[in-house]
């Protein structure tokens, strides 16, 4: 992981940097507090990963070291073989009604933004039962 | 939720060693033993099968198909535009509809074309491909993506049809022109509505992307192996986590300007003295502020994909690497970086904006970019060219984009910029770059991937009139607008004086328009043609480098029965020439053999 | 730097070469990035056309994989932000130029845009005002410097005189300030460059630069007429910001300054 936190770490230190500098010689707080949060964008999943990659390998690898070594996954090592990445991937839904449900649910419930608050009985009743049906899917899995 | 198998390999790892034959969902199964449907032949069928789809490669050719179609829409409109500026006073349209049209024009172009059809369509398809895994992370949002997509696009052109008519205060919707006083009807309602949906779309696609290449990249296939077309769809996801937010927020508070009286935009009844802004009262340039924050890095959202498109195209029909790899990522990344804080170079003629910082970061961006070109040079230098559909579009991209850029580079200066803002020099200068990404490069990749897709090449023939007639008309078209803009003719204008001269500049545009029209035709033909009377595509028929080339086309459900050894950036190109192995970047040749697994 | 250029005779690349100092030296700025422009265009340019060429797939057999080059790359990333930096150097300091307020104007004019017409307003209560093609024209003293307060009454509009090379935005929330020096006499046409509205394309106005003997002239026999007949200032037409205009013929020109 050390590739995506160090890509994602770069962009909360420039951004921290930029923003700084943007906040102090402007005084202009919609574009300093953009910049803000973009940092902290930056940080979080990065910070995540950094103390990932230090859990496995240390921090002074995660600078300076070779950029793989085993204990890393398959998919961060460069002379990691298929065979290491065989057996089950993941678990991945297959076909679901439910994400067109919740679509139209949305679709509805904006349109009673627009052309009146009835239509809004139509929509969020989508939506909730989109909800109760995906987490139900989940739990008992679906076709492929 | 079924759990899927890797797939195996192509050569006997060890002896010993018996991997799980390819199953459809059958096998260990991570659940607790519910009968389960195994086979697709059981799955639903006809339209309930595409409205049931989570398959990546079903929901990426739901996007193309309908960002087309929205491609189609507002090349028409385009055509309405074009030809009411012919002459000066037109009255084919009223100044009403002329508003509207540019508005939709340019909103279809940006909200429901060019991104959806990358980041949506595009990168759905392929991004799994090339890093192995057989979905998306998270298939049932990347359904949810499309579908808010589909409704958000029905949304935006529901406004032609509700009284008063569709939005007409231009794509970026400025306050207070955007506030219920001055737009009221429910056309702008259903732009900001459209533009929500859509909004959560990308940021759903976004989270999509950055976890399908973060987890479900396939042993061996590092970060710094990765397709740069995946790279590219990496950074333009982190791009669109950081501005869609943006975006989708300040327009939850303009509908909340215009419905429920905030004032968060709009300064009516406030008379500010000298300048100072007084309590209770909004900031127009608030709008601004926030909107350029997401509608600059959008532009680059829409770029860095067809970026990616050119730099997967030009190494194959050079016959070479692509030049620079690990250039071409930091150059990725850098542009991304800084494009994310020049915001207000759109915003310079307010006068309340810091030029120095966002000239010096606007004209920064030159340098990645120019990193970026002078790679792609790299990468034909040398080479064998073939001159195939795909690689001619990419071309046309690399002189398009060439001119569009230097010209960005003229409008990064302040002072230019309050000489060129908001005349025609600005709408040729991101016609030249959009056109030269989205639509050059975009067919570049339409071109290149379609035998992946449908295991059925597209006319060669009709391609390369596709690609004259278009290149043509496209200088036609926008280099007359540079001239007329210099003159001193704002956009956004209905009509036009007849005494001071546009009129001829603005006929040859119009001119160039209907040669871009009738080479859209042609593409249109060319899809008929090639469905009808298919030619068959193999795996790769380019010999391509990637590892979607390796699977059949169309690819199986699930992607992958077999996956070549991963040792470079170019799995495919090194299995297919083990004469000619790809060097992995700054490591030696060792890790070029197989390694026996221990244990 | 602008000596650098005044001093040969550059072609104007399609620009106007700016009737106020200002103006002037935006046009400088713009015909050296121009010449930039072609320059490094023109350089990468040639570079393609070399390219594919050159490069011709001549046979089947597969090329020289070659995929770096250290040193080359490192030329095409220095040279860039070396360019980059100069072009910067010159773009603040025409900005500084072309931003400048001058602590002492010689008049100060404040510039009301709306929808869809311009009003223009002098010291003493001289306005002027005009909508759509009725292009009002504000007088402005040659060879001196004017001071513009801009504003909106409703929406966002421009502030955009294509012979200036200068365009400003009027906003509602709050007044902006520039000078104009210009640099001769003269009539220059006017336009809002920012979207507002229905009748966008049709907002003109006219900038008149006269000598400042005439303007002088001019304004106090204005500012006489204004004491001496205070009903005939004209108010702002009815039905601001509505969709639709109200063409009222509500408006004083105030004389042409040069033929009285």
């Amino acid at each position: 992981m050390r590739v995506e936190a160090l890509f994602l770490l770069f962009l909360g230190v420039f951004f921290g940097i930029v923003g700084i500098v943007y906040w102090f010689w402007s005084y202009e707080d919609g574009g300093g507090m953009m910049l803000l949060g973009t940092s902290l964008l930056g940080f979080l999943p990065g910070g995540y990963y950094f103390f990932w990659h230090k859990r496995f390998h240390g921090k002074r690898v995660f600078f300076w070291g070779k950029s793989t070594g085993a204990g890393d996954r398959p998919s961060d090592r460069d002379d990691a073989t298929l065979s290491e990445g065989a057996g089950v991937i993941e678990a991945f839904p297959g076909s679901s009604i439910w994400p067109f449900v919740l679509g139209m649910g949305a679709f509805l419930t904006v349109l009673s933004m627009v052309f009146g608050v009835w239509l809004i009985f139509l929509g969020v009743p989508l939506i909730l039962t989109a909800l109760v049906g995906v987490t139900a899917e989940s739990r008992r899995g679906g076709h492929i | 939720m079924t759990d899927v198998i890797a797939p195996g390999t192509t050569e006997t790892e060890a002896p010993g060693l018996h991997l799980p034959p390819e199953t459809d969902g059958h096998g260990p199964s991570g659940t607790d033993g519910h009968e389960e449907h195994g086979h697709e032949a059981h799955g639903p069928t006809g339209i309930l099968k595409w409205l049931t789809s989570t398959d990546h490669k079903v929901i990426g050719m739901s996007y193309m198909i309908t960002s087309l179609v929205m491609f189609y829409l507002a090349g028409i409109m385009a055509m309405f535009i074009r030809l009411q500026l012919t002459t000066p006073h037109a009255s084919l349209l009223t100044f009403g509809q002329y508003n509207q049209l540019f508005t939709m024009h340019g909103s279809l172009m940006l909200y429901l074309f060019a991104g959806p059809f990358a980041f949506g369509g595009l990168a759905n398809f392929v991004v799994p491909l090339q890093v192995g895994a057989p979905d998306m992370a998270f298939p049932r949002l990347n359904a949810l993506s499309y579908w808010l997509y589909l409704t958000g696009s029905i949304t935006m052109l529901m406004g032609f049809l509700v009284a008063g008519g569709a939005a007409s205060f231009g794509w970026v919707g400025y306050a207070p022109l955007s506030s219920a006083t001055s737009s009221p009807g429910a056309g702008g309602d259903l732009w900001i509505m459209a533009i929500a949906l859509t909004g959560f779309s990308a940021i759903f696609t976004g989270v999509n992307l950055v976890a399908t290449i973060f987890y479900l990249r396939a042993p061996g296939l590092t970060m710094f192996r990765m397709p740069i077309f995946t790279w590219n769809m990496l950074v333009t996801a982190i791009l669109i986590l950081i501005a869609f937010p943006v975006l989708t927020s300040a327009m939850i508070m303009l509908f909340c300007d215009r419905h429920f009286g905030t004032h968060i935009y709009t300064a009516v009844g406030c008379h500010a003295v000298s300048g100072a802004a007084i309590q209770g009262c909004g900031s127009p340039l608030l709008w601004q502020n926030l909107f350029w924050f997401f509608g600059h890095p959008e532009v680059y959202i829409l770029a860095l994909p067809f970026f990616g498109i050119v730099t997967e195209v030009l190494p194959v029909f050079s016959r070479k690497p692509s030049f620079g790899y690990k250039g071409m990522v930091f150059a990725t990344m850098a542009i991304a970086a800084l494009s994310t804080g020049v915001w207000a170079h759109h915003m310079f003629t307010t006068g309340a904006v810091l030029l120095p910082f966002f000239s010096f970061l606007s004209l920064l961006i030159a340098v990645p970019t120019g990193i970026k070109f002078f790679n792609w040079i790299g990468t034909m230098w040398r080479g064998h060219l073939r001159f195939d559909t795909p690689m001619l579009f990419c071309i046309g991209f690399l002189f398009a984009f060439l001119m569009g850029g230097v010209t960005g580079i003229m409008l990064a200066s302040p002072p230019i910029d309050f000489a060129t803002h908001d005349t025609y020099f600005v709408v040729a200068h991101f016609h030249q770059v959009l056109f030269g990404t989205a639509v050059f490069a975009g067919f570049a990749g339409l071109y290149y991937w379609y035998p992946k897709f449908y295991g059925r090449m597209l006319r060669e023939n009709l391609g390369k009139w596709h690609f004259w007639l278009m290149f043509v008309g496209f200088w036609v078209t926008f280099m007359p607008q540079y001239v007329v803009g210099l003159l001193g003719m704002p956009r956004r204008v209905a009509s036009y004086p007849s005494n001071l001269g546009w009129e001829s500049y603005n006929i040859v545009s119009t001119v160039g328009a209907f040669i871009i029209a009738f080479s859209f035709l042609l593409l249109l033909i060319n899809l008929v043609v090639s469905w009808r009377n298919p030619v068959p595509a193999g795996n790769n028929p380019w010999d391509a480098h990637t590892l979607e080339w390796f699977t059949t086309s169309p690819p199986p459900h699930h992607n992958y029965t077999h996956l070549p050894p991963i040792r470079s950036e170019r799995p495919t190109w090194d299995y297919n020439h083990p004469d000619n192995l790809t060097v992995p970047h700054g490591k030696d040749a060792v890790h070029v053999k197989e390694r026996v697994p221990v244990g | 730097m602008a000596l650098l250029f005044t001093g040969c005779t550059l072609p104007t690349f399609g620009g106007y070469k700016g009737s106020t100092s200002q103006g002037r030296t935006e046009f400088h700025l713009w015909q050296g990035f121009f010449i930039t422009g072609i320059v490094v265009g023109g350089l990468v340019f040639l570079l393609i056309v070399w390219t594919v060429f050159r490069y011709r797939k001549s046979s089947d057999a597969i090329p020289v994989q070659s995929q770096y080059h250290t040193l080359t790359e490192i030329i095409y990333t220095a040279v860039p932000i070396v360019i980059v930096l100069v072009l910067f150097v010159f773009t603040v300091l025409a900005e500084n130029n072309v931003d400048a307020v001058a602590t002492n104007p010689a008049t100060e004019i404040h510039v009301y845009a709306f929808q869809w017409g311009w009003e223009f307003k002098y010291p003493g209560g001289v306005k002027i005002i005009g909508q759509t093609t009725q292009a009002p024209t504000v007088v402005i003293p040659a060879n001196e410097t004017v001071r513009i307060d801009l504003k909106s009454l409703d929406v966002l509009h421009g502030f955009y005189v294509p012979a200036f090379n200068f365009s400003r935005y009027a906003s509602p929330d709050y007044y902006t300030t520039f000078d104009l020096n210009a640099l001769h006499t003269g009539t220059y046409r006017g336009q809002c460059t920012q979207l507002c509205g229905l009748y966008h394309s049709l907002m003109f106005f006219n900038v008149k630069a006269v000598t400042p003997a005439q303007y002088d002239q001019w304004l106090h026999a204005q500012q006489a007429l204004v004491r001496s007949q205070p009903g005939s200032v004209p108010k702002l037409p009815s039905g601001v910001n509505s969709s639709a205009p109200a063409i009222s013929t509500n408006s004083h020109s105030g004389g042409d300054p040069s033929s009285d």
